[in-house]
């Protein structure tokens, strides 16, 4: 039985954190004034499952707490107790606790104790508020123990906790002869039964339990105390153990009277390990009791503050993916092997005459290779809602904060994006959205008075625009004063007085280090740091980011970032003797020209006059100072119509080539920066071919 | 042959009498000057194959090249040293070098005449290079060694595959 549970620790990890997701998104819903016991079950099955999971684990703090938890939200799914706001809030603290307590965990630090008392006080002191009958010495005497002993016995602990809160139950004491195992009997079976009869709580005495080298996988070393809890006969328990009782010792009891006994039961199994099987989720879980003390979680004092941000150490990150696409994956490798076991066959005895057989081959070897990739890039796509799950309750915290009415509204949030994408973005899309909550909505009673309604809106949007992904944070506050911002930046020095911007470019001010209006700091946004590192943040991903804003109406943040960072359709140009590569999703057009057909600016500058627009013209072979023997081609040659960032521009070269999916590589891994490409790709005959960064293309020529 | 053997044999005893202060550099010429990289930093040696061009860089980048997937820019080290230009031949290699410190290594290439010799110097012989003013740049060399009589430059590879300060001058 002794399997290395810490395998299982980052699948653990995962569930437990999506867990939460679901309990917060469920208890901001309860928020909303809409009791629904559909909701209440998801909160409690998300609760329950970390309890469940956390118990095998032997993260006993983390299995004790959401107990706590639990017991709350049973009474509220029974309509025991009336879902209350404070309840509700104080739940949503203990999902922040279990969370910071988690990933404490998760990072191999100590759990903060005195937070998690903290919470679990909180909690019990709305447990005690109600009709729940409980024990009036529970708190103090709860506090006592966990304070003394916080993770190495934390049985008594749940001992109370069970006779305090249920009435009726059994109390088992189970203990399999050594060959309970060769008769064919799985305690883990009993136990799953058990669990169908009521909620039950398995305590492992491992002290039997030999050294690894000793260990007989075929002897059972295990006894067990169990505990079940619900409105049980001594029958339907009897009915259980019909099956094993000549080979092992039991002694069955009912529970209120056994609480002093199953103490000193515990007392002296050193090691024993909680745990609690789900009813979601019973079977294996319950059988996998690890010989090993608790020892991953230890009393502490660390000075962890409530809202310190996570440090997350180095870890394996992983990804939950659709089965559907592992499917059409896996179909694809089975049509990429048939074809090359085909184009084998050709191969073998090749005659001219299979010359058709073999270009057939190629040709469905390239289909499959472009169906392949694409799936595999589809595994790393994630729906944008990872992201914008999370600002409910942003939204929820900071507004009660704040004493403004806000409402969230997300669209788009199927959108779907790379996971390196939907990692990076988060920071500064929290950050903007702090910003709309602080800054950009208005305090009611302002709102009203400006002839708005009372309750702000933000509205979240994703939507995918070309080749790229748009997420676009929508305020109807007071939006950006231009005024202000100018004479904010005059003050502080940035820009001269007497400069002439553009709205555009005064928008882009607040986007300067150091700068902010907010009239004071709080605790939330205005110490203008941050903005700048928004933009950072968002241009290092390859997208940029936008304002629209209007006095008085509301403020617009639109940000454009590439869909994938991995792979890019492409229009390979031949400029002189070199191939550079065009992002498909810029162009727009392309034209085959003669030297005559466009028009001297200045007698630098050159326009084309694309039906009654004239565009700027960049000649790639001055802007990228191409030497080519033959130079007569410059004559005649083709425009492509690029757009970017919003521009359109028109970029002279001397050919198209074909269009390739192109596998984008990093130019600054080795290298640097250079102005007007974003990068390179090793075309197929090995060299190497570099990608045009439209919008920079645009911006280097104008200077 | 005999002469040659004798020499090797002394190369080795030196090199094990030092071997605490041994150092070993590969050396390789340009023109009729010989210089010498740190044998740690030396990833491989591959003969010159054109590469991709660079627009608007200095001129000794001479552009990037496909290594086994990675992008790897080249630098012409006649150029890098104002010296002469010289024809590419099929003798003429590309010593690939690595540099940066342990959160970022980058790769890059150097285009040389010819790579020479493995030559083991004890550190203390190493001599600092004199100071010529500002008419020759001497910030890429470590110091200078003299192997049988002849004067090998030591280079330090870090200085010499900076490229920041040209990031800099974008800005």
């Amino acid at each position: 039985m002794s399997i290395d549970m810490s395998q299982f620790h980052q699948v653990f990890f995962e569930e437990c954190f999506e867990g939460l997701e679901a309990m917060e998104s469920g208890l901001l819903t309860l928020d909303m004034g809409d009791i629904d016991s559909e909701v209440i079950n998801t909160i409690f099955r998300g609760a329950h499952s970390i309890k469940g999971g956390s118990g095998t684990f032997g993260f006993t703090v983390v299995a004790e707490y959401t107990h706590i938890m639990e017991t709350l939200l049973d009474e509220m799914r029974d309509g025991r107790r009336k879902v209350t706001q404070p309840a509700v809030d104080v739940l949503l603290g203990s999902v922040d606790c279990l969370r910071e307590m988690l990933t404490a965990i998760q990072n191999e630090r100590d759990v903060n104790s005195s937070s998690v008392e903290k919470h679990k006080a909180a909690l019990e002191v709305v447990l005690n508020g109600g009709s729940a009958p409980v024990e009036s010495t529970f708190p103090s005497e709860q506090q006592i123990t966990s304070e003394e002993i916080p993770a190495n016995d934390p049985l008594n602990k749940d001992e109370e906790e069970f006779t305090a809160f249920e009435e009726q139950g059994w109390k088992i004491a189970f203990c399999p002869y050594l060959d309970l195992l060769k008769t064919g009997n799985d305690p883990v079976r009993l136990f799953r039964e058990l669990n169908e009869l009521g909620e039950l709580t398995t305590i492992a005495n491992i002290q039997d339990v030999p050294g690894f080298y000793e260990l007989d996988p075929e002897e059972c070393n295990i006894s067990w105390d169990l505990k079940v809890v619900g409105d049980i006969s001594d029958d339907e328990i009897k009915e259980i153990f019909n099956w094993v009782e000549g080979d092992c010792e039991m002694d069955i009891q009912p529970l209120a009277k056994t609480i002093k006994v199953s103490s000193a039961v515990k007392e002296t199994g050193p090691e024993p390990i909680i745990t609690a099987v789900s009813p979601n989720n019973p079977g294996p879980k319950s059988a996998e009791v690890k010989p090993k003390p608790i020892t991953e979680i230890k009393k502490t004092d660390s000075q962890d503050s409530d809202n310190e941000v996570a440090k997350t150490t180095a870890k394996a990150s992983s990804i939950r993916v659709d089965t559907d696409k592992i499917d059409t994956l896996i179909n694809m490798v089975g049509e990429v092997v048939i074809t090359q076991s085909m184009l084998g066959l050709v191969g073998e005895n090749f005659t001219m005459d299979k010359v058709g057989q073999l270009k057939r081959g190629l040709a469905q070897l390239e289909r499959h290779t472009r169906d392949l990739q694409q799936s595999v890039m589809n595994i790393r796509m994630l729906p944008i809602s990872f992201v914008f799950s999370r600002f409910p309750r942003l939204v929820h915290d900071i507004s009660s904060k704040l004493d403004k009415k806000i409402v969230l509204k997300l669209v788009g949030e199927n959108t779907e994006v790379d996971k390196a994408v939907v990692e990076l973005i988060n920071d500064p899309l929290v950050h903007l959205i702090r910003n709309s909550l602080d800054h950009g909505i208005e305090m009611p009673a302002d709102r009203v008075a400006a002839g708005k309604s009372e309750t702000g809106t933000i509205e979240l949007k994703a939507y995918h625009r070309g080749g790229h992904i748009v997420i676009e944070i929508i305020d109807d506050g007071r939006g950006l004063d231009k005024d202000k911002l100018l004479a904010k930046a005059i003050e502080k020095g940035l820009i001269e007085e007497n400069n002439l911007l553009t709205e555009k470019q005064i928008f882009e001010l607040i986007f300067m280090p150091g700068f902010s209006t907010a009239e004071q700091l709080t605790d939330i946004s205005g110490r203008g740091v941050g903005m700048d590192v928004v933009r950072r943040n968002i241009q290092s991903l390859g997208g940029n980011i936008e304002i629209i804003s209007e006095l008085g109406k509301g403020t617009t943040i639109a940000i454009h970032l590439p869909l994938t960072l991995a792979i890019l359709d492409g229009q390979s140009v031949a400029v002189g003797d070199e191939t550079y590569i065009v992002p498909l999703v810029s162009i727009i057009e392309s034209i085959n020209i003669t030297e005559r057909m466009l028009n001297k600016v200045a007698g630098k500058g050159e326009t084309f006059r694309l039906r009654n627009e004239y565009l700027p013209v960049i000649r790639m072979r001055n802007i990228f100072n191409v030497h080519s023997d033959n130079p007569t081609k410059s004559k005649e040659g083709v425009l492509v119509v690029v757009e970017g960032q919003g521009e359109l521009c028109c970029l002279l070269v001397d050919e198209l080539l074909g269009q390739q999916q192109v596998v984008i590589k990093s130019l600054e891994a080795n290298y640097r920066r250079v102005e007007g490409v974003s990068g390179a790709t090793i075309l197929g005959d090995g060299s190497v071919a570099l990608i045009l960064d439209v919008p920079g293309l645009v911006r280097f020529s104008t200077r | 042959m005999a002469k040659e053997a004798e020499k090797k044999d002394i190369d080795q005893y030196h090199y094990s009498r030092n071997l605490d202060n041994a150092v070993q550099y590969l050396s390789f010429a340009l023109g009729k000057e010989e210089y010498g990289v740190d044998i740690l930093r030396v990833q491989e040696i591959r003969s010159w194959e054109p590469v991709s061009r660079i627009p608007n860089v200095p001129c000794y980048e001479k552009g990037v090249v496909n290594l086994r997937g990675s992008i790897v820019p080249i630098l012409d080290l006649r150029e890098r040293f104002n010296l002469s230009q010289a024809e590419y031949t099929p003798l003429t290699v590309v010593v690939v070098l690595q540099t940066g410190d342990a959160n970022k290594t980058r790769i890059m290439g150097i285009v040389v005449d010819s790579v020479s010799d493995v030559i083991s110097v004890d550190k203390t012989e190493i001599q600092s290079a004199p100071d010529f003013g500002a008419k020759v740049s001497n910030e890429f060399i470590n110091g200078l060694v003299s192997v049988n009589d002849r004067m090998v430059m030591l280079l330090d590879v870090d200085k010499l595959l900076k490229l920041e300060e040209l990031d800099q001058d974008e800005n």
